[in-house]
């Protein structure tokens, strides 16, 4: 019960570990699929073939997964500045309804313009409600896990009102905006492939994809290959060697807060500006929550990430899938496994690498 | 009364890894007697007050309370066995009443009503007893340091302490409190009980004590009665016969004045006064070396002069100019020339969860040479750290591994290499040598000498005095904050410095 | 009369929706003034609501549903304390765990016995914890002018885990502030260090704080479900958890200031209903959405230290390491 961080090989540390908390947090799935009366192994048969037995079935995929990579970054990059950012759902919301404002502002911007206009509102909506709580830590003392939570309510009611009185569809009782401009909307991945001679069926996988991978490669640029980056990881390790280093915390703080939510609009390019081509409420639908179990998973590593976000795609359209031939499995299961897994990767990591290293040990002792 | 001992270690010893912190420990305390233990720093007096309160527990040996074997194995265990501690770093909930403090853990009910009501008549009665004034209603956290040891105190007796340890108690009391403090000891001595009194000052100890036990590297080199001994004498137990260290240093005259500091003065978050007008000039070609004792306000001055706090009052003038307010940051006082080796290499120095590579450019990263526009490039970073580990004979020579795993000497050597590799007109060295082995040690004085005969001009920090005066050409002694006096080293000796290390000024003497 | 009539019925739901807040507030007071941040007192409420509302529909009575309430939210708490205290994991992380944890069990469970897309069985009759009348409630509203009615009206007539959620401000106030138990519970969350130097367990105290956190949270679920509702709807807590949060730091962790905190935002909430779609002169369509948003608002700002000043327990969320 020491607090004496356990030494792992690196292999261990990078791989071991994640595996076997997502084994773990896997089996207490299969505890409560068992606990409804269904077969966990049959279950896992269908969900697998769900969600990458069909090329629908794995463009569903990649779809989720671009929501995952989006919001996992955004914890993960904030992670690396010490900061825990638990606010990706209302960074992503304010990040939607500058997009809207963008898109219903400028309608007769030229199509190759008006997506990356668009792309940047988000860009900048997010960045702006993340920067708030930074800016508060840096400024003004208060933690950025109350305000970003805080944030996320205040986010929630106020796209409540602005789709009802500001933005929204006249004379509809939905509360969504007008449809966006054709040119705003991302391209569907099936057309987009389609002069390569690829057959795609029609998924609401879209170009948003290849921007989420743009972003993984670029978050590992920016901490492992920039001075900022540098900056970053220092205030997030150590913030008296960064002050020491002539490096502000508080300056880096906000920054890195600002970054963290610009990346969480990326959830509102993939839903808006690919798939639905409007705002609606609750877009979001807890991505921004599973994200922190992304980035903990993925330990705050852009391949990490990615792969983490690979797996919860997974899980969402397997899940989906599964749900219409096991309607009691329903996808909040995933939810679930998002839950134990930030439970066993984040809060128990000690335990878990505590578990690793005295098997590592024994089984060094018997060989 | 039995003549047996109040307190009674036999073959004490703990290991923490590899390190033995008590070898074979043995000490006799006589009840009703005020009782010294020094040595320096890490030689193992904290270690063995934590194993007789509970803290740790003893690899081997033995605990006798008043000639009864007892097992110690908690705070609660020690308290039962009538042992109360007045740690350095107080214990207290400053948030809570002074009355609070003191019943806490010893409530005598589970309503508070009673308990507090007993302890208010308890306070007033050894307030009396022993002049100890004090408002059972006042808000700890607003007390000043004094009244705050004063609560300590007396949560120690109200829990029927008959044994009193006290850790490094005056290292936070001015003289006033810390007088007024031993005229306590002595009462309570006079009532009965037996006290312990840890510290490294030896003039409290011929103050106060009865007897006093010497420890050094982790053993009781001697116990002597306080009448028959001599502030050299123990000295020399605490410190040894060991080789006294040399190092080659050639006469050089200083150059022009590099650094001046004038009239500095600073505050803590606090609001006291820790740099009270400090007048300093720095030379080129000469290492200044700071005696004090640790607090005294030295690491405020590096921490000043380095550009990491702002001082309250007073002015930097660097190569004769003055810096304004945006000059006195880090950063800025990098590009100007002025490097500094941090006191604490694990707190500000390094970064341990890093490369050693990246730690190679702790506050470099904004170099030109490490990586093109907002980039930084790993090969540059990695070949720079091959370059330099090889010249500071950093081992293991790995720029890949993680800073963590090296030993303090060679975590030492990379923060060296990246401060002075890049030829400072000033530099600023806080402990060069804290925790460092002796191979290492050498290494790094003849560097540091080998920059002052190149002509850089140094500022040293150290608490080890002789390090000071092996390294330094001048030598000023700090206390409370203030310079006061200063020596050519040729002239300095240990008891001199000790004595304005201890706050007796030219003027006064 | 007929303004009486509308203040008391403000008044009437401001209570009703400040019970839950008021549980919440609590156990999170306590939880924090030992030092261990709690996030999770939505997830806790949530999963106590859907206990209490099977329990209740399965057996038929409501106190075995408010048992089942305490029970369930008392082991989510007790994962945070394994995961806090045992093995200093981050309080943070644990507590988005258990938010998430209740937040998608509810559901699968729910959808799985009911398959009602989450919710549970309507409760009627003793699975319902009926409004309590309290003396001479009918009698003063009749025969004592204006008080009458606001007695009958606002303090009378509320569900038994009301009154219960009354009295465990009293007796959290009372706990803290005069037991043994209560001062050292202070003590633990400002300096570990100084209850472990007096013999006494850290961890001890801490898991003691988390337990009575987990008992608090099972009683606002079960109100949710049991009393206020006719049993369990998906995320049905909505925030309050969070709200609750948000009384605690307004209060500066104290419990009496505390309750007038859920109380102003129970009132806030209980106006915005009211004024939902009302129309004012010179205001136009009351904005609701801003009066919702008030509490959030309230509390970044009094964080920020530009109204007085939040200073939470000095240990708060910092796992306590023995040192020397």
């Amino acid at each position: 019960m020491s607090a004496a961080p356990v030494e792992l090989p690196r292999w261990a540390d990078i791989a071991l570990v994640p595996l076997v908390s997502v084994a773990a947090a896997l089996l207490v799935a299969g505890l409560v699929v068992i606990g409804i009366g269904e077969n966990p192994l049959e279950a896992t048969a269908l969900l697998l073939r769900g969600a990458l037995g069909s090329t629908e079935g794995i463009g569903f995929t990649l779809y989720y997964a671009t929501n995952f990579i989006f919001t996992g970054l955004a914890v993960a990059v904030a992670f690396h500045a010490g900061l825990f950012n638990i606010g990706g759902e209302g960074q992503a919301t304010v990040a939607g309804i500058a997009m809207a404002i963008v898109c219903l502002a400028l309608p007769t911007l030229p199509g190759f313009l008006a997506a990356p206009f668009a792309i940047l509102g988000a860009a900048a909506g997010g960045a702006l409600w993340a920067f708030i709580p930074g800016w508060l830590q840096a400024k003004r003392g208060s933690h950025v896990v109350i305000t970003t939570i805080m944030l996320n309510f205040v986010a929630a009611t106020l796209i409540v009102y602005l789709l009802r009185e500001v933005i929204g569809k006249p004379g509809s009782m939905q509360p969504e905006t007008p449809d966006f401009p054709a040119g705003a909307i991302l391209t569907p991945m099936h057309q987009l492939l389609a002069p390569l001679g690829l057959k795609l069926p029609s998924t609401p996988l879209n170009s948003a994809f290849f921007l989420a991978l743009m972003a993984l490669v670029a978050v590992w640029l920016l901490i492992w290959r920039t001075r900022l980056g540098y900056a970053i990881r220092t205030v997030g390790a150590n913030p008296r060697a960064a002050a020491y280093a002539g490096i502000s915390p508080a300056t880096v703080t906000m920054i890195a807060m600002a970054i963290s939510g610009a990346l969480a609009g990326g959830l509102a390019v993939n839903e808006a500006l690919g798939v639905q081509h409007r705002l609606v409420l609750d877009f979001t639908a807890g991505y921004g929550f599973v994200g922190i179990a992304v980035a903990l998973m993925g330990r705050g590593h852009p391949v990490g990430v990615g792969l983490a976000a690979l797996l919860f795609g997974v899980l969402y359209q397997g899940g989906a899938e599964l749900s219409f031939d096991k309607p009691a499995i329903t996808r909040d299961m995933v939810v679930v496994i998002g839950g134990v897994l930030v439970l066993f990767a984040g809060a128990l990591d000690g335990l878990f690498r505590r578990l690793v290293a005295s098997v590592l040990r024994t089984g060094r002792g018997a060989a | 009364m039995s003549s047996a001992p109040a307190i009674a270690l036999i073959g004490i010893s703990k290991r923490f890894g590899p390190v033995a912190a008590n070898r074979d420990v043995s000490l006799s305390v006589a009840a009703g007697s005020i009782h010294g233990i020094v040595g320096e720093n890490g030689a193992g007096k904290s270690t063995l007050m934590s194993i007789l309160y509970g803290f740790y527990e003893a690899d081997a040996g033995e605990i006798r309370i008043a000639g009864e074997p007892r097992r110690i194995r908690s705070s609660a265990d020690a308290i039962a066995a009538g042992i109360g501690m007045v740690h350095q770093h107080f214990m207290l909930v400053e948030t809570l009443s002074v009355v609070e403090n003191v019943v806490l853990g010893a409530e005598g009910g589970a309503f508070l009503k009673g308990g507090v009501g007993k302890a208010r008549a308890a306070l007033a009665k050894l307030s009396q007893d022993y002049g100890l004034a004090i408002d059972p209603d006042a808000i700890v956290g607003e007390l000043s340091v004094g009244l705050q040891q004063r609560v300590e105190i007396l949560k120690a007796l109200y829990r029927g302490a008959e044994i009193l340890i006290l850790d490094e108690p005056t290292a936070v009391l001015t003289p006033a409190e810390a007088d007024q403090l031993f005229a306590l000891l002595r009462a309570l001595k006079a009532q009965g009980k037996t006290v312990i009194l840890i510290t490294h000052k030896l003039r409290e100890i011929m103050d106060v004590t009865d007897r006093v036990s010497v420890m050094r590297r982790g053993e009781m080199v001697a116990h002597v009665a306080t009448a028959e001994t001599s502030p050299p004498a123990l000295a020399e137990a605490m410190v040894g016969r060991r080789v006294l260290l040399r190092v080659e240093k050639q006469p050089r005259a200083r150059g022009a004045p590099v650094l001046e500091a004038v009239g500095l003065s600073c505050r803590d978050g606090r609001g006291t006064e820790t740099l009270k007008d400090v007048n300093l000039t720095l030379h080129a070609g000469e290492i200044v070396g700071i005696a004090g004792v640790a607090g005294n306000g030295q690491s405020e001055l590096l921490e000043v002069l380095a550009g990491l706090i702002q001082p309250s009052r007073g002015v930097i003038r660097l190569g004769g100019q003055i810096l304004a307010a945006a000059d006195r940051h880090p950063a800025r006082m990098r590009d100007l020339g002025l490097m500094h080796i941090p006191e604490d290499r694990h707190r500000s120095g390094l970064v341990t969860a890093f490369s050693a590579a990246e730690n190679a450019i702790l506050g470099y990263q904004h170099d030109p040479a490490f990586g093109s526009g907002p980039l930084l490039s790993p090969a540059r970073i990695e070949a720079h750290a091959r370059e330099a580990f090889a010249a500071y004979d950093v081992r293991p020579p790995d720029p890949a591994l993680k800073t963590a795993k090296f030993s303090g000497g060679n975590q030492q050597k990379i923060v060296l290499a990246r401060e002075i590799e890049r030829g400072p007109k000033v530099l600023l060295v806080g402990q060069p040598t804290r925790g460092v082995d002796i191979g290492a040690i050498e290494f790094i004085h003849r560097r540091l000498v080998a920059l002052r005969d190149a002509g850089v001009a140094i500022l040293l920090v150290s608490v080890e005095l002789e390090e000071v005066m092996a390294l330094s050409d001048r030598i000023i002694a700090m206390c409370g904050g203030r310079i006061t006096g200063e020596r050519a080293a040729e002239k300095a000796d240990e008891r001199d410095l000790g004595l304005l290390m201890a706050g007796v000024t030219d003027e006064a003497a | 009369m007929d303004l009486l009539q509308l203040i008391a019925v403000i008044l009437d739901s401001t209570i009703r929706l400040s019970i839950p807040l008021i549980c919440a507030a609590m156990a999170g007071l306590w939880s924090e003034r030992a030092g261990v941040v709690d996030i999770g007192l939505e997830g806790k409420m949530l999963i106590a609501a859907f206990a209490s509302a099977v329990a209740a529909f399965v057996t038929g009575s409501a106190w075995i549903g408010l048992g089942a309430g305490i029970l369930a939210a008392l082991a989510l708490a007790l994962v945070h304390g394994f995961a806090a205290i045992t093995w200093r994991g981050n309080q943070i992380v644990s507590g988005v765990a258990i938010n998430m944890l209740a937040a998608g069990l509810t559901v699968i469970l729910g959808n799985a016995w009911y398959g009602q897309g989450g919710r549970t069985p309507s409760l009627e009759g003793a699975a319902r914890f009926g409004e309590i009348s309290l003396p001479f409630a009918r009698w003063a509203r009749e025969n004592v002018p204006g008080l009458g009615l606001i007695y009958d009206e606002v303090v009378s007539g509320h569900g038994a885990p009301a009154y219960l959620a009354l009295l465990c401000v009293i007796v959290t106030a009372f706990v803290l502030k005069r037991t043994r138990f209560g001062l050292r519970i202070r003590a633990v969350g400002e300096n570990p260090a100084a209850v472990d130097t007096a013999g006494i367990s850290v961890a001890g105290l801490r898991y003691g704080a988390v337990a009575i956190c987990g008992v608090l949270c099972g009683i606002g679920g079960t109100y949710l479900a049991v009393a206020q509702s006719a049993g369990f709807l998906p995320h049905m807590t909505a925030g309050r958890g969070f709200i609750a949060l948000a009384a605690v730091i307004f209060a500066n962790w104290r419990p009496w200031p505390a309750l007038g905190a859920c109380l102003l935002f129970g009132l806030l909430d209980a106006v915005a209903i009211r004024l939902q779609g009302v129309t004012l002169p010179g205001i136009g369509l009351v904005p609701v959405e801003a009066i919702q948003a008030l509490p959030y608002l309230m509390t970044i700002v009094l964080l920020a230290g530009f109204i007085g000043k939040a200073t939470p327990p000095k240990a708060s969320g910092l796992p306590y390491v023995k040192e020397r």
